[in-house]
């Protein structure tokens, strides 16, 4: 596939309610971003991740870290 | 018709609930299983049912509510999750077959129980529960109301002794979620059971049950998860622990739209209206000839259900003459609870239980009341 790599920051959760807890948190806190897939080099088997740019992570991180969740990963994709 | 069946299901939903499943059912993907719109919609649809459901039920962390299809699925889900063969169980005879069975179930496995009993008005013997204490007792497994009676459990002295000995209090809340105030967290229950289709006013085939915090529930049903898929093991964060397989997502956001009506309209309004309607019927037909009106009506704390017999007549039989000749739904036999009719001396009669809607109205009441009479005076 040709299309271009980009660096982002993503947020792994142990349950789906935690993925949508996150969600949630995002729409009402302005933290730009979405739901996708799980990357299969971050964890095998499903799941939900928050991806958002490292530039939106930076802003939030602080506040980000509260948040229930499992890890934070840098990765390109 | 009129319908006075509510402790079998509710057949009056709030408008929004139809609206709600109807919706879905064109939108949900499947929950939890993906990233695209559809499965996003129905997972949203599944964490704003749980949200409302741990408001109503005062619960601070909803993902310790995990959805199950019936109460029956949520007891099993409890009594075979926390019990272990060696462990004693605290019961009583007002129960239901879903809570019975399960434990009875669980007997055979090596789990002791003991039972408290009942006066002839259903009444719980609550100063059996010191006496019955063992080293090895884990568990208080309790309803919150008799369905057949009425009569509501008095869980703050159920809950004084469970703290008091460190026993886990489970609570089987068939007849009253959505109708009795109920504050899990604060009320020190440490497994609540409930369906949707009751008090609740959302649609079959949905229910659930609130964990505490601290207890780790083994799964009744492992299997699809949508997380962590290549372990062998079931994931054991709650709620996924307890949800294998596919939610009734459809159900589900009828559920949450119910539990926003009754947050809305309050339980407390619910409860009032019901039980009003229940008075009503009970002063109508209590006083007639040869009418026996079960359960404790020394008090207010009941709920909206009125059961009673006529001397001498089975109660298949009275039920069904309600049917046939003034369009009167209810129900008869032995409701499920067979220990509970053996207390009150009514197993081979069974009983014709009357149950209430808040949108029942007097008229309807008093319709029924003049129809029982005339089958007493018949």
């Amino acid at each position: 596939m040709r299309r271009e790599k980009k660096p982002y920051v993503v947020m792994t959760f142990h349950t789906t309610e935690e993925a949508i807890a996150m969600e949630t948190y995002g729409q009402k806190q302005g933290v730009k971003g979405r739901l996708i897939p799980v990357p299969g080099e971050i964890s095998a088997g499903c799941g939900l991740c928050w991806r958002m740019e490292p530039e939106t992570f930076g802003l939030f991180e602080e506040r980000l870290k509260q948040v229930p969740h499992e890890t934070i990963v840098e990765i390109r994709m | 018709m009129i319908y006075f069946d509510n402790a079998a299901t509710s057949l009056w939903k709030p408008p929004e609930v139809e609206e709600a499943v109807i919706r879905a059912l064109k939108t949900a993907g499947n929950a939890g299983r993906g990233a695209h719109e559809p499965t996003l919609l129905a997972s949203r649809i599944v964490y704003d049912a749980r949200a409302k459901l741990a408001e109503l039920f005062g619960v601070g962390n909803p993902s310790r509510i995990a959805f199950t299809c019936n109460a029956t699925e949520a007891l099993n889900t409890a009594i075979s999750g926390i019990l272990r063969p060696g462990d004693h169980v605290i019961t009583s005879v007002c129960e239901h077959n879903s809570v019975l069975r399960p434990l009875y179930r669980m007997e055979k496995q090596g789990v002791e129980l003991s039972f408290l009993e009942a006066d002839e008005k259903g009444r719980i013997r609550y100063e059996m529960l010191e006496p019955l204490l063992q080293k090895n007792t884990r568990a208080v497994v309790i309803t919150h109301v008799s369905n057949l009676t009425g009569n509501v459990t008095d869980l703050e002295r159920v809950a004084v002794f469970t703290k008091a000995h460190g026993l886990w209090l489970v609570v089987d809340a068939s007849q009253s979620a959505g109708v009795l105030p109920i504050r899990a967290e604060q009320a020190g229950i440490d497994v609540l059971c409930f369906t949707g289709h009751k008090g609740l006013l959302g649609p079959q085939g949905t229910g659930g049950l609130y964990v505490r915090e601290g207890i780790n529930a083994a799964p009744w049903k492992v299997g699809g998860s949508g997380i962590q898929s290549y372990s062998r093991e079931h994931p054991a964060d709650m709620p996924a622990a307890l949800e294998a397989g596919t939610l009734n997502v459809h159900g589900i956001a009828g559920l949450g739209a119910s539990a926003a009506y009754l947050l809305r309209i309050g339980t407390d309004n619910v409860w009032k209206q019901e039980k009003e309607l229940a008075y009503r019927f009970a002063k109508g037909v209590r006083e007639l000839p040869g009418v026996t009106v079960y359960g404790d009506w020394s008090g207010e704390n009941r709920v909206g259900i009125v059961s009673f017999n006529l001397e001498g007549e089975d109660s298949g039989r009275i039920s069904d003459l309600l049917w046939e000749d003034y369009g009167i739904c209810v129900r008869a036999g032995a409701h499920c609870a067979p220990l509970m009719h053996r207390a009150l001396g009514t197993e081979k009669q069974g009983a014709v239980r009357f149950s209430f809607s808040h949108k029942n109205t007097v008229e309807e009441v008093d319709f029924a009341v003049r129809a029982v009479r005339e089958l007493a005076l018949g």
